[in-house]
């Protein structure tokens, strides 16, 4: 999917030789690719708490991966919030989008390095897991992530890009503190959860972040610190 | 001791000893016991298979070969199995899947605690060139239920001290979430130091503890940590340096760990970088992205070593498991599957064509299979014999002897 894994951006960016992605911080194909690790990283966050076997290891490494994305972009000046969606369509949307992404991305980068086998357009590499988040544990889960997903998928492609303009709007920005959304102590959080769906991949991919839907990481919290 | 491995005469050794197969993804672990004539394997399922040597000669040449010996059924998934030191003729079993029950693995089987005595280590002998040879004996099991703990911490790795108590280390969930960025994956005991024990963590660090300098396993007496490569720095970097499995060897001077791509030997005197580094699958780096998204990279591998610490062994995709020579620096990559080794037939070895043109009995990366994975293997501890743990398939091969 992206080529030679995703490489952090360098600070160096004379130094660095790489060819690609360090060196251009501004490079959509890098932002967008870093964004979908992102969403795919909340994505994974969230369904902690629907696998068989709740991994903490597992949570653990996926946190770390968000919040070393999360320093970057600080760093970049991309750290934006974005507005949340209707609160009912909000959760699928907020995995549809990172599907999306991934897609998107493919297309912009070729093959490459590439998937692991070819998937089919618009889908995620399915090797082991069919699904495409991740899901290693019950298949009633990810048969009705599936349907979810589907139906999802026909919403959304129907959608325009100048539609997305409409979702954003301003959020305080400690609602998507990450720490604090893994404690599960962020008070006050806006009542509309959810995230901006992005436009099929012929558009123009928007500069913001987007977020999870607070209220499914307070209760994928709620999962990881109870007993 | 043993010759030059050469790895063609690796590949004309391993055949096919034995297969033990259920119908579900059963995960299973595998451990022989101290002696090597015991092996024992557990399941998701609650499912203890035994194995038991036998020694039966065949058209006079002698050719020990396991026979089914008794299973038992527990009512909890079993993450990993290791025996205790046995005390006269009875042995013991250990099985963990969020608590633990000791079993006695012999006639009877009973669930209760036990302690045992310390027994003399079987003498290493000098190890042959491995050949395996496939058993006539097959098992089937009906696969059994899946128990769901969905709030409950898996003690994630267990190990037995040489003087007998069991002891064990849990990951411990920190007060406040936000605090925890690592936790401890895998911990041993010293082969011979019962005070002396080592952890590893999901940040690639290893740390070797002295019971009697603390009481408490975060003061540690070493610390061993690679420095990061900074040419090959990338948002998996973390991910993939976290250590499934740390085993000392059985002189005790080394740990071997093992990350996503790599098995390091690290010597106990020297902390700042390991003294070797294999390769396991480096073919997959650049697939670290998609092996994120699909949860292949969070896969859990162990690794053992062979009797003499001459040669580790560890699993990867596709049912491929690879071992390494330490002295020749020879590797070989050999497959546990029903349809490439029929009984008695030799394991021939396989390849990864990473790219450019594919030969004939190459296989591409992009046509591995990555729901068939062999996390699980075990080394008789004197004898060149191996079981190796392909999902829902048992397979033990075993030195061909001459």
């Amino acid at each position: 999917m992206f080529a030679r894994g995703l490489k952090r951006k360098s600070t160096e960016d004379a130094e660095d030789g790489d060819g690609g992605v360090a060196g251009v911080p501004a490079a959509p194909s890098y932002t967008l690719q870093r964004q979908s690790l992102l969403d795919m990283s909340l994505v994974k966050l969230q369904l902690c708490h629907m696998l068989v076997e709740p991994n903490l290891c597992r949570s653990v490494l996926i946190a770390n991966t968000v919040r070393q994305i999360q320093e970057e972009m600080t760093q970049d000046g991309t750290w934006r919030v974005v507005a949340p969606q209707a609160a009912g369509r909000a959760p699928l949307d907020r995995l549809v989008s990172t599907e999306i992404l991934c897609r998107s991305g493919r297309e912009q980068e070729g093959v490459g390095d590439g998937p692991l086998p070819d998937p089919a357009p618009g889908q995620a590499p399915r090797r082991p897991q069919s699904s495409p988040w991740g899901l290693d544990g019950s298949r009633e889960g990810r048969g009705g992530f599936q349907k979810s997903l589907d139906h999802i998928f026909e919403t959304l492609e129907n959608k325009t890009p100048g539609s997305v303009e409409e979702l954003f709007s301003d959020v305080d920005s400690s609602y998507y503190d990450l720490d604090a959304v893994l404690t599960g102590m962020v008070g006050g959080a806006p009542s509309g959860p959810g995230l901006p769906a992005f436009a099929p991949a012929a558009a123009a991919p928007p500069s913001s972040t987007c977020r999870s839907d607070l209220g499914e990481l307070e209760h994928a919290v709620e999962i990881l610190v109870e007993t | 001791m043993e010759e030059d491995i050469d790895t063609r005469k690796i590949n004309n050794s391993f055949l096919r000893d034995h297969s033990y197969a259920t119908e579900a993804d059963i995960n299973l672990s595998v451990e022989f016991n101290h002696t090597g004539e015991l092996l024992a394997t557990g399941d998701k399922g609650g499912r203890v298979v035994i194995f038991q040597r036998s020694r039966r000669s065949k058209n006079q040449s002698h050719e020990p070969e396991f026979d089914y010996l008794k299973s038992l059924e527990i009512e909890e998934k079993i993450n990993k199995i290791r025996w205790l030191p046995q005390q006269n003729a009875a042995y013991f079993l250990l099985s963990t899947n969020g608590t633990w029950s000791v079993i006695r693995g012999q006639k009877g089987y009973n669930l209760k605690d036990e302690e045992g005595r310390l027994r003399d280590p079987a003498t290493i002998t000098t190890l042959r060139v491995p050949v395996l040879r496939p058993m006539d004996l097959m098992v089937e099991a009906t696969p059994r239920r899946v128990f769901a703990n969905a709030h409950t911490y898996h003690i994630n790795s267990i190990s037995v001290t040489a003087t007998m108590k069991p002891t064990y280390i849990v990951d411990i969930k920190p007060a406040n979430m936000e605090e925890l960025t690592e936790v401890i994956t895998a911990a041993e005991f010293h082969p011979h130091h019962c005070n002396t024990f080592v952890y590893s963590s999901s940040k690639g660090t290893i740390r070797l503890c002295d019971m009697r300098a603390s009481a408490l396993c975060d003061r540690h007496t070493k610390f061993f940590e690679e420095p990061e490569d900074p040419s090959n720095r990338s948002f998996f970097s973390e991910i993939i340096s976290s250590i499934s499995d740390v085993k000392f060897s059985h002189s005790g001077r080394y740990i071997m760990t093992r990350d996503y791509l790599t098995v390091k030997v690290w010597d106990l005197n020297m902390e700042n970088r390991p003294i070797e580094t294999y390769q396991v699958h480096d073919y997959l780096r650049s697939k670290l992205c998609s092996l994120y998204e699909n949860d292949c990279i969070f896969d859990k591998f162990e690794c053992v070593w062979n009797g003499s610490d001459s040669v580790i062994m560890t699993g990867s995709y596709n049912n491929f498991f690879r071992m390494f020579d330490r002295n020749t620096k020879r590797d070989v990559t050999l497959e546990a599957s029903r349809e490439n080794s029929k009984p008695r037939a030799i394991l021939k070895p396989r390849k990864v064509c990473v790219g450019g043109k594919r030969r004939k009995d190459e296989i591409s990366v992009d046509s591995l299979d990555f729901s068939k994975k062999i996390l699980h293997t075990a080394w008789h501890p004197s004898e060149n014999i191996i079981a190796v743990a392909a999902t829902n398939n048992l397979y033990i091969f075993q030195d061909k002897v001459n």
